[in-house]
């Protein structure tokens, strides 16, 4: 099993209704996101070109956080999803320092806090909110082994990318260009 | 033209606009963490080179300091914490990977090493020194005779608390000032340097301030070379890799870095040090403060340029 998110830039509107979903669905404290809308204009005007992109956490395959990690507070969890244990973190920044997308921030009660896919969701066969509530349905989430899953099909009929490849972390976030 | 703009309002304490989630604290902890490796690092080689005699600022004297150095160390470490009262949990695993965590565990073994190495001068420092408890002064002559296996765990671990505290930072692919494997060894010969002007300092034997000189400009010497071979790697490398050395070419950190690191902290105390061999009167302090002064400068703006660099946006 691997989750993985596809969103299609060339749909959504930038309206930030993931971001008010992931807001109430896991009390993300006041004046904190764990996800965010990006705006990318390229060109010269008239010929500009636009790209919107609902951004959070990549749930990496080879993630730095889960490496730099001192306590083993960052971890893998089922489906491959990237889960902070408030337990053992320590808050000593070392995550935060190594995400290339700066996806992770320090809860005010003193732990790491970030995107968790809303496993407490997708556990009970829900999709996470940000999904759910997209009203350009431009967010699709599923298994990556199961070639019948939404995501599956959008990867195998879209041209895509991912973020920051380069900086080797398997990210598992698509975009559908 | 590129640009990209958050456009959700995105504004997470200590992230945007630009990451700034260490301060002084880790700064200050590489600089103590570095100038202690120096120290205990000298202490331990001459004193198994059998010098303890002929030098006893190196071997007796500085090592003093070197505790108090970790332990003010560990409580910037410990102020650092977001979640102080778990702490603890970083010695319930060693991960290889996190150099955090094995640097964790060397600062276990390096801090109380220190204390027994001094521990084990105390009475031969101060002779008016007075155990009021025998179970105190025979646990001082068992030290003493054990100061030779001493010496070897500490020449060992201080040479790994050095380059810890460069590694430390280039373990963070993210930000690609950071990410180069030369920080280590930097940052190691930073903290020799460091010490060896520390013992210059203090020291009023001829013999060792010459020879500390000599050390402390070769030292010098290979850090400027480790310099200019991190700007060429830069320089050569990717173009999130040069942006980082642009910070330092032109950019916000050009002057602070280059008049206070290598300006004032190299080039101007490896003059004074090279005249002084050559017979000049030069106070000793005067490059020595400078040399730690670079050092404490280095570690700073590496720390906060580090932040800045980025791959996105």
């Amino acid at each position: 099993m691997r989750y993985a998110m596809a969103i299609d830039t060339r749909k959504c509107v930038g309206c930030s209704d993931c971001v008010v979903a992931c807001q109430i669905e896991n009390k993300v404290p006041e004046g904190f996101c764990r996800d965010w809308v990006v705006e990318a204009t390229s060109g010269t005007y008239p010929k500009l070109e636009l790209e919107i992109r609902s951004e959070r956490c990549n749930q990496c395959g080879n993630a730095p956080c889960v490496r730099c990690c001192p306590t083993g507070s960052s971890f893998y969890a089922d489906g491959g999803i990237v889960l902070v244990d408030p337990d053992k973190c320590i808050g000593c920044g070392a995550c935060i320092a190594s995400c290339p997308y700066d996806a992770r921030y320090v809860h005010p009660e003193g732990f790491v806090d970030k995107c968790t896919f809303c496993i407490q969701r997708v556990r009970k066969g829900q999709r996470p909110a940000c999904v759910e509530v997209c009203p350009t349905n431009c967010m699709y989430f599923g298994d990556l082994d199961d070639p019948n899953s939404e995501v599956s099909i959008k990867l195998k009929e879209r041209k895509h990318k991912t973020l920051i490849p380069e900086a080797g972390t398997d990210p598992h976030l698509y975009f559908l260009i | 033209m590129k640009e990209e703009l958050i456009i959700s309002g995105r504004m997470n304490p200590r992230i945007d606009p630009e990451l700034a989630i260490w301060h002084w604290e880790i700064p200050f902890y590489l600089f103590v963490g570095g100038l202690a490796a120096g120290i205990l690092f000298f202490a331990s080689f001459y004193y198994l080179r059998g010098k303890a005699n002929e030098m006893p600022n190196t071997v007796k004297w500085a090592p003093l300091l070197a505790p108090i150095l970790l332990i003010a160390g560990l409580g910037a470490l410990f102020l650092d914490l977001n979640h102080k009262l778990y702490f603890w949990q970083l010695y319930t695993t060693i991960k290889l990977q996190s150099p955090m965590s094995w640097g964790a565990w060397t600062l276990l073994v390096i801090t109380p090493l220190s204390l027994l190495w001094c521990f084990s001068y105390l009475s031969e420092l101060f002779p008016k020194w007075n155990w009021k408890q025998k179970t105190l002064s025979r646990f001082e002559t068992y030290l003493v005779g054990k100061r030779k296996i001493l010496a070897w765990i500490m020449v060992f671990f201080s040479v790994i608390l050095g380059i810890y505290t460069g590694i430390l930072l280039s373990a963070f692919n993210a930000r690609p000032l950071w990410n180069t494997s030369i920080l280590g060894p930097l940052f190691l010969t930073s903290g020799l340097s460091a010490g060896a002007a520390f013992i210059l300092l203090i020291s009023k034997n001829n013999f060792e301030k010459q020879l500390f000189r000599k050390i402390d400009l070769i030292i010098i010497g290979v850090e400027l070379f480790f310099i200019i071979h991190m700007f060429m790697g830069f320089l050569a490398s990717t173009q999130v890799q040069i942006d980082a050395a642009k910070l330092f070419l032109g950019g916000d950190y050009t002057l602070p870095f280059w008049i206070f690191v290598v300006f004032l902290g190299m080039i101007v105390p490896a003059l004074l040090e090279y005249l002084e061999m050559k017979g000049q009167k030069i106070p000793s302090y005067i490059p020595a403060i400078l040399v730690i002064f670079g050092s404490l400068m280095l570690r700073f703006i590496i720390v906060n340029a580090g932040q800045v660099s980025r791959y996105l946006y």
